[in-house]
């Protein structure tokens, strides 16, 4: 079949327990974008058992359609049911491009489908669009330096990819938006051989840096593991958490759960603070959201400074004990 | 038990030239090293060994200097390795190495147990392990932070975005590891002596019977068509300059602006 007969967006509407991702609003939005270029529909992909409530809140975020499988077997996420059932709905119905929230979830299940469907998976999507050639693209931190790349899959069909959380905004809700839901039958069973025997609620030690609205970041800059606790002082006076780029976490002095960026976590606090962070593109995907960014940095090309608010080029060695002063000495 | 533990030799470095045209890291005169997650990988592997007894098998796809990665392997503690290496396999993109390395699997045969690092720090896809397993038919654990096996069944703890689960899956399985699964030991000198008798196997496309369509470049149905900079998005820094008491106060200035302090 020539790729020009493969028509439609498709959006992978991941649910648990009943309750959407919130990824998936977000790729709803992007998608809109897509749609005005080429024209073609949005279909949102509803897997699971008892979810056509959701189909409401899908199509108030954008889809056109809602694609609806339930079963049994997909009440609950495993991989392999949940692989056969998208590529027999793929197979079917064709669509052009599939997009899934690179999430946990999303990104145990996407791989699958690009073998089962012989094509191309674009991983951690920032950006999504079509090029001057018409070709549809999908933007991933290229490695080293500060470049991007545009990743594109020219013949296989369907496109696919995985898209980072938080890159885009959802619309607006459409009041009383409805759509087709087309209820399809899938012939899937449960796994015999993969089984979730135990599931808690992640413990919550006080420090995450996802929903933090302040938060201090320290880079490779930072000389000595003792300065660190004076960014960490900082923190605490204006309520907000500890974070790092990559090197710190590499070389062990704060865990991964503290690092921003592309292998790391996205936030979007009201205000963030880098300090001796250069700004690379893959620690940038995962803060560029920030409402607010300042940065302290001795060296004046920073590419940091190019997406700061507030900026101060200078040695955080003087200015952030400064700082900790100023404040303790404002506060009192 | 027969574990299979995929590896991949990355640069040492972030700092890496691309070509311009294709995209790719030119990894000329780069030094490289394993790739620390699939460090990992081999080290739960070789607690498994010790704790229940099994061969281990490394398999690395990559030019022929990727076996020094299956060298340091050996001196981990695993008993032979693989290393896949024609130029039919160069350029591949996840498809394709999922396609080559699960060949390489169905070669070695008889495996319990397919182990890969979560990802590789030099594309961070983390698609090579689920795809390979999607290749094979067989059940996969991603994100795993332990592991066990029991009774025919890998079992390992997951840590997700709001939750942790304990899973299982029958053997033979995929499970693909992240940091906190352990602390990759360091190769003694004796061992690193010792695995040089360890034996080591070169496979070409044509040893694993491998459809060349389907491998490297033309197996690979992603591409890099352009390679960009990255949007400036304020133009308008406003900086602060002086003295650091003087930086300092302005910095306080806008925060208390904002209501912060
Ligand atoms: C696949 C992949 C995934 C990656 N994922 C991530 C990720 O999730 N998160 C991440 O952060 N990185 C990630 N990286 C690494 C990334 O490419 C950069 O190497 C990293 O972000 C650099 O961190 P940095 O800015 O702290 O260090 P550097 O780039 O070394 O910058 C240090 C900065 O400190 C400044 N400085 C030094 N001393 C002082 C001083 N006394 N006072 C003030 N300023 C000073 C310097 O001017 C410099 O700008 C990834 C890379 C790859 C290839």
């Amino acid at each position: 079949m020539a790729k020009e007969d493969y028509r439609g967006i498709w959006v992978f509407a991941e649910q648990q327990n009943g309750k959407l991702n919130d990824t998936v609003l977000e790729i709803l939005a992007k998608a809109q974008e897509l749609k005005a270029h080429t024209g073609e529909d949005i279909s949102a992909v509803l897997l699971g058992k008892d979810v056509r409530p959701l189909a409401e809140t899908l199509f108030a975020y954008g889809a056109d359609k809602v694609i609806l499988a339930e079963h049994d077997a997909l009440a609950s996420y495993s991989a392999r049911p949940y692989e056969a059932a998208m590529t027999q709905l793929a197979e079917k119905h064709k669509p052009s491009i599939i997009l899934y929230g690179a999430t946990s979830l999303g990104r145990d299940l996407a791989p699958r489908l690009m073998v089962s469907l012989k094509t191309g998976l674009t991983a951690d999507a920032i950006d999504l669009g079509f090029d001057q050639d018409d070709v549809f693209y999908q933007t991933t931190p290229a490695y080293g330096g500060s470049i991007l790349a545009h990743i594109v899959i020219l013949e296989a069909r369907p496109q696919m990819a995985t898209v980072r959380p938080m890159m885009f905004e959802p619309i607006q809700p459409r009041a009383g938006a409805s759509g087709e839901i087309v209820a399809e039958t899938v012939s899937v069973e449960p796994d015999a051989d993969y089984e979730v025997l135990e599931t808690a609620p992640k413990q919550d030690t006080g420090d995450a840096i996802e929903g933090a609205q302040v938060i201090v970041a320290g880079g490779r800059g930072i000389k000595e593991e003792t300065d660190l606790e004076t960014l960490r002082e900082l923190a605490s006076l204006l309520d907000g958490k500890l974070a790092a780029s990559r090197p710190l976490v590499d070389n062990g002095w704060l865990n991964h759960d503290k690092q921003i960026g592309q292998s790391g976590a996205t936030v979007k606090p009201r205000y963030i603070f880098n300090i001796a962070i250069s700004g690379s593109v893959q620690y940038q995907v995962g803060m560029q959201n920030a409402d607010c960014i300042i940065s302290v940095n001795h060296t004046k090309g920073a590419p940091i400074f190019d997406i700061s608010h507030y900026g101060a080029v200078a040695d955080y060695r003087s200015v952030i004990p400064a700082l900790v002063e100023e404040i303790k000495r404002r506060k009192a | 038990m027969k574990i299979l533990v995929f590896i991949k030799q990355v640069p040492d470095t972030d700092d890496v030239k691309l070509d311009p045209k294709t995209g790719n890291i030119m990894r000329e005169g780069v030094a490289s090293k394993l790739n620390p997650l699939d460090a990992n990988a081999v080290e739960a592997a070789v607690q498994l060994k010790e704790k229940y007894g099994a061969t281990v098998h490394a398999v690395s796809m990559g030019p022929p200097q990727a076996e020094d990665a299956l060298k340091k392997a050996l001196a981990l503690g695993c008993d032979e390795a693989y290393l896949l290496s024609d130029r039919a396999f160069g350029g591949a993109d996840t498809l394709a190495t999922a396609y080559t390395l699960s060949l390489a699997a169905r070669k070695i045969g008889d495996y319990d147990l397919l182990l890969f690092g979560r990802h590789a720090i030099d594309g961070d896809t983390a698609q090579t392990g689920p795809a390979t397993a999607a290749f094979l038919g067989i059940p996969q654990i991603t994100l795993a932070s332990s592991i066990d096996v029991q009774d025919g069944y890998v079992i390992c703890d997951r840590v997700l975005e709001a939750s942790s689960q304990k899973v299982r899956a029958r053997l033979p399985a995929a499970v693909a590891v992240t940091q906190e699964i352990n602390t990759p030991r360091y190769p003694k000198p004796i061992n690193i002596m010792k695995a040089l008798k360890k034996p080591r196997y070169v496979w070409n496309a044509e040893d694993l019977g491998a459809d060349t369509s389907r491998t490297g470049i033309p197996g690979s149905p992603s591409s890099t068509k352009e390679l960009l900079e990255p949007p400036k998005r304020n133009a308008d820094t406003k900086y602060f300059s002086g003295s650091a008491e003087e930086i300092a106060a302005q910095i306080a200035d806008m925060l208390h602006d904002e209501h912060l302090i």
